[in-house]
């Protein structure tokens, strides 16, 4: 079995404060943070890995960032993925989720084989969630979401269970597929020495717009529909009352005005 | 087909799911004054009669229906190919679904299929004087929200929080109902669901709740999380939560209100121990009455709030349960 696994180089979550908008583009400012491979991608490449340990075959990740984020990928090849794929050009700058979409789609098929594609559910900094069911209608194959649990049935059939409104359904699936993981489906394992050592034996390719038939209006800012039109504050239509004082006094305010208001 | 915006009325087992119906009324409330109208789109089988007419109830102007037997169970590839074939037909300006499992997925493929913008998780919807589809997502930390659209491209889609919008007033239906005929092969249904399993004993949802008592990091341990609990059933309300006390065990994820949670309309929300933190605060802003108990004087929370008290909610907490059970008993 063959899977690719998208991992995306993401800000490290405790050096946000640092974030900045870009005033033009509304896109983040993010030259010189640290970057983290997103959380859920990481339970992505568990899930995949395990697959690979009961099914075997091979485990390949692909990442779209700046150049400054190829360090992190070293880490998906440290718990066990085979190859790095990395897409990255000054073309991709700006791309919204269709544009990211479509680039990464469109790099999936030039590997022409594949049997699985898994996403996390989400991502810590644009959360869009959209990316998944998109590079699946790039790739005419079928996509679930909120994945918890994937059981190969046999050869190129998947029984898959996801998260719906209060509760989950199973489903019956064919390969090749997209799914992407819910936070409940399992623990990534931690990184050994021995595994960074190991990971550091292994190969991360580096694909540019040239290594990809991609049509440039697709692409990059240009190529990406959504755009922020502007950044506000919202107002706090509040009545803003604070009170401070000894805590029997504060107990009975408040019962009080729980009182008038109907409550008790 | 003469409606510009589209709204997708999911339907689960039979019955309108809210948000398609919340959708509609803030649809008809940003088309009418600008001289548009609104369909509602119903995709199924055998299902449709009963809920086109109470779509047409809820003030659609049209409700254009898809009823095939292959389309009786949702599929995410079948459902975005018949959906996109339609709007390449009738060309709308907006289509709009509810940010649940089903709207986010066929929403997500769809806009990709028609190669246009999609804003995600909205919190609010505003048509501009030239007719542009904003979406308000919340933006960067701090208390900023963002509009985001598509100007050049089209339908302006966008998938929006349940619970955001009002539902809309029933009235005497006056739109009409348009039956649309699709060609679907069985090979376009991509995957099938075998099983569907419920969580007993949730029924009673966050979003129905008129009373809501939430807990914060600020809590500190699962002993005195039963404080809020206690505050709670005494004022026969529901328990709602922000992200750390999810992520520590003392609550359940379908009690998170916020950005990646619930968004909440209570008539009265009480936050202990919680700073006010943007993600949190979006669930929130719907409430009618807002009331914050926390330490800090300098918490977000305290500029975002109706009545705001300073102070330690373990001192406060058992004695205000204890007096409002007391007041209840009179």
């Amino acid at each position: 079995m063959r899977i690719i696994v998208c991992l995306k180089p993401v800000p490290d979550p405790k050096h946000w404060s640092r974030l900045a908008l870009d005033p033009k583009t509304g896109t983040l400012i993010r030259e010189g943070i640290p970057n983290i491979i997103n959380p859920l991608d990481r339970k992505a490449l568990e899930a995949a890995l395990q697959l690979r340990e009961r099914e075997g075959g091979e485990v390949i990740t692909l990442s779209m960032a700046p150049p400054s984020a190829m360090p992190v990928l070293r880490e998906g090849l440290a718990m066990g993925a085979d190859l790095s794929i990395f897409l990255t050009d000054s073309a991709f700058a700006g791309s919204d989720a269709l544009a990211t979409s479509y680039i990464m789609g469109t790099a999936i098929r030039k590997l022409a084989r594949y049997d699985l594609i898994l996403c996390g559910d989400q991502t810590l900094d644009g959360s869009t969630s959209l990316v998944s069911a998109q590079i699946a209608e790039f790739l005419g194959i079928p996509n679930l979401m909120h994945v918890t649990a994937i059981e190969v049935q046999k050869s190129g059939v998947f029984h898959v269970r996801s998260q719906i409104e209060r509760g989950s359904m199973l489903v019956e699936i064919k390969a090749p597929l997209v799914l992407s993981v819910a936070k409940e489906i399992n623990e990534p394992r931690y990184i050994t020495l021995m595994n960074i050592l190991e990971g550091e034996k292994k190969e991360i390719r580096v694909w540019s717009s040239r290594d990809l038939s991609l049509s440039e209006p697709w692409v990059g800012l240009k190529g990406s529909p959504s755009q922020m039109a502007d950044l506000f504050i919202r107002e706090a239509k509040r009545k803003v009352e604070i009170l401070q004082g000894d805590r029997s006094e504060m107990t009975k305010i408040l019962a009080d005005r729980l009182h008038r208001m109907g409550y008790c | 087909m003469q409606s510009e915006i589209w709204v997708f009325a999911e339907q689960r087992q039979g019955e309108l799911v809210e948000v398609g119906l919340e959708l509609l009324g803030k649809a008809l409330e940003l088309a009418h004054p600008a001289g548009w109208k609104v369909a509602s789109v119903l995709v199924g089988h055998a299902s449709e009669n009963a809920l086109c007419e109470q779509l047409l109830s809820y003030g659609a102007d049209e409700v254009i229906v898809v009823d095939h037997p292959l389309l009786g169970s949702y599929c995410s590839q079948s459902y975005a190919r018949i959906l996109g074939k339609l709007v390449r037909d009738y060309n709308p300006k907006v289509f709009l679904l509810g940010a649940t499992a089903m709207g986010s997925d066929l929403g997500a493929r769809l806009a990709a299929r028609l190669r246009t913008g999609l804003s995600a998780h909205c919190i609010g919807l505003e048509l501009s004087q030239e007719k542009k589809l904003l979406a308000v997502v919340p933006g960067w930390g701090g208390n900023v929200l963002a509009r985001i659209y598509s100007p050049h491209t089209q339908p302006q889609m966008a998938t929006v929080m349940p619970g955001v919008f009002d539902m809309p007033q029933e009235k005497e239906a006056t739109g009409r109902i348009v039956p649309v005929d699709v060609d679907l092969n069985p090979e376009d249904v991509t995957y099938q669901i075998l099983e569907v399993k419920r969580e007993a004993g949730q029924e009673q949802a966050l979003e129905k709740a008129e009373v809501i008592i939430a807990g914060g990091w600020g809590i500190g341990s699962r002993e005195d999380w039963e404080l809020v609990g206690d505050l709670a059933s005494a004022l026969h309300g529901m328990v709602g939560a922000t992200r750390p006390p999810v992520d520590e065990g003392w609550a359940k994820e379908n009690q998170m209100i916020g950005q990646s949670g619930r968004m909440i309309h209570p008539k009265l929300y009480i936050g202990i121990g919680i700073s006010g933190e943007m993600h949190h605060m979006v669930g929130i802003q719907n409430a009618d009455f807002i009331i914050a108990v926390n330490r800090d004087p300098e918490a977000d929370i305290f500029k975002m709030c109706d009545l705001g008290i300073v102070g330690d909610f373990k001192e406060i907490l058992p004695g205000l349960t204890k007096e409002i059970r007391e007041k209840l008993q009179k």
